[in-house]
């Protein structure tokens, strides 16, 4: 069963994932592009603000872009939990009906987005990398397949809205403009159906910043030697300010745990730049990391397959040019 | 060189390469260095079905034989022969009951020995007594309706982490050899306990002990088959183990083997890899061809030693002694192709040379195989003779 | 307890290569294989009928050949195999692929709770997992790394999140989707490959689930792709040149105007 494409739908809508307070880089992200083709429609470009005490945020919003803030303020929205936030935007959906809805592509908008697409039978696209419109306008939605050895440009030309999850680190975020206003619109949502509880929410030490929002990703691979060298790789990442990775190897050796992993089982990072000290560069490894802008690789096997993605290529032993490389810095 | 395996000796082997792969090489060197008993790739084995492969469908198995064990044995041994001994030793433990135990004895032992719950060891060789078994001082006294063991067994496989142990005792000094006979001695009877672990040359994994009893009580159903008997026993269990340490021997080398050749292939020296030199290649092809003829004679013994064929000590004998032989060689030459990285621990081949010189000593020592080969020799050209 | 796994059979992602012309995957000559990520799936399922004696189902959607990856998932230890297939099913997205699952999973008998591997290594999506639960109207938890415990009508589970992990009560039946974190699976044993062999694995077609072809495949999928193309690569990358500390040297002020 088609729906009905009557063009009631108006406007573009960007979904607001916050953490203790703070709007998430990759919303910022979402802005700008937003912005972009709320402009090209000639449309309002809407901000979906759901959680507990966080109205002061929809100014922030506004300076950042946003035309209009739908904010469904409650205190069972206290921190993200599939279950009501997927009832809650389908809802505004729903009753709203926008063009298109921008969700960003993080643990918590990959598992939102794919529950109301499905509640609103329509199409979503995951990881776009890149939008524009057709003639019809129609969005254009392009994202890395096959582990990014393939690019796909998708249309839902037929269902509304127009749903994507959008990769972090791929667009630019939008620049406040200071006193910028907008419509702020205070929802009120029907009766809630909890399914779950969030018993406890815990932030891991991971080792320097997330890994999936870092610009900077400094991994570490086999060809470090042994975990007692694993420190230069950390090192490295502190001295640039960037993240941590690991090869799976390496995860599977116990060097570091799981949630650094990248690669074909672990995680997927696009940064702008990526430093790969020690790995060869499996294609389980490459399909997590060569989206990223510009790689740099280190390794003792001039063969290593993993120059042959590298913008800047290495040869050498890692434990000699990490050192190296923090003193060029800290120079 | 093409066998033509079965569907399911082909299953056998992809399933045991597999785990050699996955499982086992990754953790090779580590078990070598801390010579560390493989517990937990010893129940990958048996959550795999691989200690039923050569135990009979009535006791748990799947009805292979002793070609079955060997294709296992040679798989496992191309990451770790530490860990293809200890899961080999289990059935060296069990072929004396196999070959000699009672119904009883078969239902009571074999289906934990099939399922990996329980590990069996073959307790013969003493300070004293290693090639002349003659000379066993352990043992075995009848008192009322159980017997009594007392001996000192030394480097025993599986020691201490095996619960089925065959022990081989004295039961009739007067008698010589056909005065020893096969006991089933179970851990935790009382009087068994264990010697330190053996500090060892290679098969560092592997867990090699003394089996010590003092006035170890066993009940009378224990004995295998019957008195008189132990020597018999011995040596009818090496005919059906000897083809199992050659196909260890042919597993090392053939490790190795791929080792160097890879190795060859890529390291480059006067801009060329090594492998375009023809004395690394006169190397590399002696080694392959070596391999495949001991893997032809070790196949070859071990269908004989599961067709039922009456005496197939000379063909055992043949099929480990070739082997290990050849293992010896291709190791160390293996070492000689890597060079200095070769010496190295970052390198496998080191370890393979070690753990190689094992299968030219234990289950009969070279020497021992050839006298048995000549002895079977001279008995064949005797019976000709007298026709 | 009754336990659906989901699993897919995918194109072996270390062999991908693309058409340079055509810009398609070229999926002759590739080892087709089960998911990667799908192997968590089985392997927790099978622990949880272990330790609460339960059964297991494998369920995939795909042509007559993933018959394979259910005979594997028999080989490991699952109970039956169920294979959704069919030309109605072709083409389907990940909205009209979550659509058949639901419909072949309330064809089981009394489903306590199915799980998913995080993503499928040829579609990167992650969406037909949360998309079952929304088609069952039944909760879903993403990217679980480990079960705490099961209660009667509920389970307690960890989540992995950008930051750390979550630990989340959730109501049965669920759908969760599992990482690779939360267990190493097993490798089949003889036997269970020996029952593989023999297994039957029943083919459902969308009759048979009772499904609306309007909602299935192509017709029921409403994205399109519309066009596919080689991402642009690095081009030749530059290899410096010199000692460790020269080469770190020369990268620093190559990096240093980029960042």
């Amino acid at each position: 069963m088609e729906m009905q494409l009557e063009q009631t739908e108006r406007g573009v809508w960007v979904f607001v994932e916050h953490r203790k307070g703070e709007i998430a880089g990759v919303v910022l992200e979402l802005l700008n592009e937003g912005r972009r083709l709320a402009k090209q429609l000639g449309e309002p470009l809407a901000c979906i603000l759901l959680g507990s005490s966080v109205v002061h945020l929809s100014s922030d919003l506004m300076e950042y872009g946003a035309d209009e803030v739908y904010v469904a303020d409650v205190p069972e929205f206290d921190t993200y939990r599939d279950d009501l936030y997927a009832d809650a935007l389908e809802y505004l959906i729903e009753t709203y009906r926008p063009k298109i809805v921008l969700i960003g592509g993080t643990s918590n908008g990959r598992s939102l987005a794919p529950r109301v697409a499905t509640k609103l039978k329509t199409g979503l696209t995951a990881d776009c990398t890149e939008f524009d419109l057709d003639d019809e306008g129609n969005l254009l939605q392009t994202r890395p397949a096959f582990g990014g050895n393939l690019m796909a440009t998708i249309r839902c030309p037929k269902h509304r809205p127009q749903m994507a999850t959008v990769r972090p680190k791929v667009f630019t975020e939008a620049k406040r403009e200071t006193g910028r206003a907008g419509k702020e619109i205070l929802v009120e949502l029907p009766e809630l159906n909890p399914w779950m509880e969030i018993l406890e929410v815990v932030d891991e030490d991971a080792v320097g910043p997330n890994l999936a929002e870092a610009d900077i990703v400094v991994a570490g691979g086999r060809g470090v030697g042994g975990p007692e060298n694993f420190q230069l790789v950390e090192e490295l990442a502190k001295a640039l300010g960037g993240a941590v990775a690991a090869s799976r190897a390496v995860v599977d050796a116990g060097w570091i745990n799981y949630s650094h992993q990248v690669g074909q089982t672990g995680r997927t990072v696009a940064p702008k730049l990526y430093v790969a000290c020690g790995i060869s560069g499996a294609i389980q490894h490459l399909v997590g990391m060569q989206s990223a802008e510009t790689i740099v690789a280190i390794n003792q096997d001039p063969d290593a397959p993993i120059f042959s993605i590298a913008t800047y290529g290495l040869v050498g032993d890692v434990k000699e040019i990490i050192p190296a490389l923090i003193k060029a810095i800290k120079s | 060189m093409e066998y033509f395996l079965t569907e399911e000796q082909q299953m056998i082997k992809e399933l045991a390469a597999r785990i050699a792969e996955e499982r086992v090489k990754p953790v090779a060197a580590e078990l070598d260095e801390k010579e560390e008993f493989p517990w937990e790739i010893m129940s990958i084995l048996a959550e795999a079905d691989l200690f039923r492969v050569w135990v009979p469908e009535e006791y748990g198995g799947l009805g292979g034989g002793v070609f079955e064990q060997a294709l296992v044995v040679e798989e496992l041994s191309k990451a770790c022969s530490g860990v293809a001994v200890s899961y080999a030793a289990s059935g060296l433990g069990a072929f004396p009951i196999l070959l000699y135990g009672s119904e009883e004895q078969k239902n009571r032992y074999m289906p934990d020995i099939a399922s990996g719950k329980r590990l069996a060891a073959f307790a013969l060789t003493e300070a004293d007594a290693g090639s002349d078994v003659s000379a066993i001082a352990t043992t075995a006294v009848k008192d009322g309706d159980d017997y009594v063991l007392n001996g000192t067994k030394q480097w025993i496989t599986n020691a201490g982490d095996a619960e089925i142990y065959v022990v081989i005792a004295v039961t009739d000094k007067s008698k010589g050899a056909r005065g020893s006979s096969a006991f089933i001695v179970e851990k935790g009877t009382p009087g068994l306990s264990f010697g330190k672990k053996e500090k060892k040359l290679g098969i560092r994994a592997s867990s090699t002990r003394e089996v010590i009893l003092e006035n170890c009580r066993i009940p009378k159903e224990n004995l295998l088959g019957r008195e008189g008997l132990g020597f018999v026993v011995a040596m009818k269990t090496f005919d059906k183990t000897r083809p199992g340490i050659g196909a260890q021997a042919v597993g090392i080398a053939q490790g190795a083997l791929d080792v160097a050749v890879n190795y060859a292939r890529e390291r480059v020296q006067f801009d060329q890899p090594i492998s375009s030199f023809q004395g690394v290649q006169f190397m590399l092809a002696d080694m392959a061809t070596q391999t495949e003829a001991a893997r032809a004679l070790v196949y070859s013994a071990a269908k004989m030693a599961d067709s039922g064929v009456g005496n197939i000590s000379k063909a055992a004998a043949m099929a480990k002694l070739f082997a290990s032989d050849v293992c010896m060689k291709v190791t160390v030459d293996a070492v000689q192709v890597l060079g200095g990285y070769g010496y190295m621990r970052e390198y496998p081949v080191e370890k393979m040379m070690r753990d190689a010189k094992i299968t030219q000593i234990y289950e009969g020592t070279n020497q021992i195989q050839r006298s048995i080969i000549a002895l079977e020799l001279v008995r064949e050209a005797a019976r000709k003779s007298r026709k | 307890m009754h336990i659906v796994v989901c699993i897919k059979q995918v194109p072996d992602p270390s062999q991908a290569r693309i058409d340079r012309e055509t810009g398609l995957v070229i999926r002759e000559g590739v080892d087709k294989i089960i998911n990667p990520y799908d192997l968590y799936a089985l392997e927790e399922s099978l622990r949880l009928k272990e330790a609460h004696d339960g059964q297991v189902t494998a369920l995939s959607m795909g042509p007559p050949s993933a018959e394979d990856v259910l005979k594997d998932a028999v080989a490991m230890g699952v109970d039956h195999g169920v294979l959704l297939s069919g030309r109605d099913f072709a083409g389907a997205d990940t909205l009209a692929t979550s659509y058949a699952l639901a419909l072949a999973v309330q064809k089981l008998e009394s489903v306590d709770l199915i799980i998913c591997g995080k993503q499928a290594a040829d579609g990167d999506t992650a969406q037909v997992g949360p998309g079952l639960a929304a088609n069952l109207d039944r909760p879903h938890v993403t990217e679980v790394r480990k079960i705490r415990h099961i209660e009667e009508d509920k389970m307690v589970v960890e989540r992995l999140t950008d930051t750390g992990y979550e630990v989340i009560r959730l109501s049965l039946p669920a759908v969760i989707t599992v990482v690779k974190e939360i267990n190493e699976p097993r490798i089949p044993g003889l036997r269970g490959m020996m029952r593989a062999k023999k297994a039957q694995i029943p083919a459902w077609d969308a009759e048979y689930i009772g499904a609306d072809p309007q909602r299935l495949g192509l017709k029921g999928s409403p994205t399109r792709v519309w066009r596919t193309f080689e991402p642009t690569r690095h081009g030749q990358g530059e290899m410096l040149r010199g000692t460790a500390g020269e080469q770190a040297v020369l990268l620093w002020e190559k990096l240093r105007g980029r960042l």
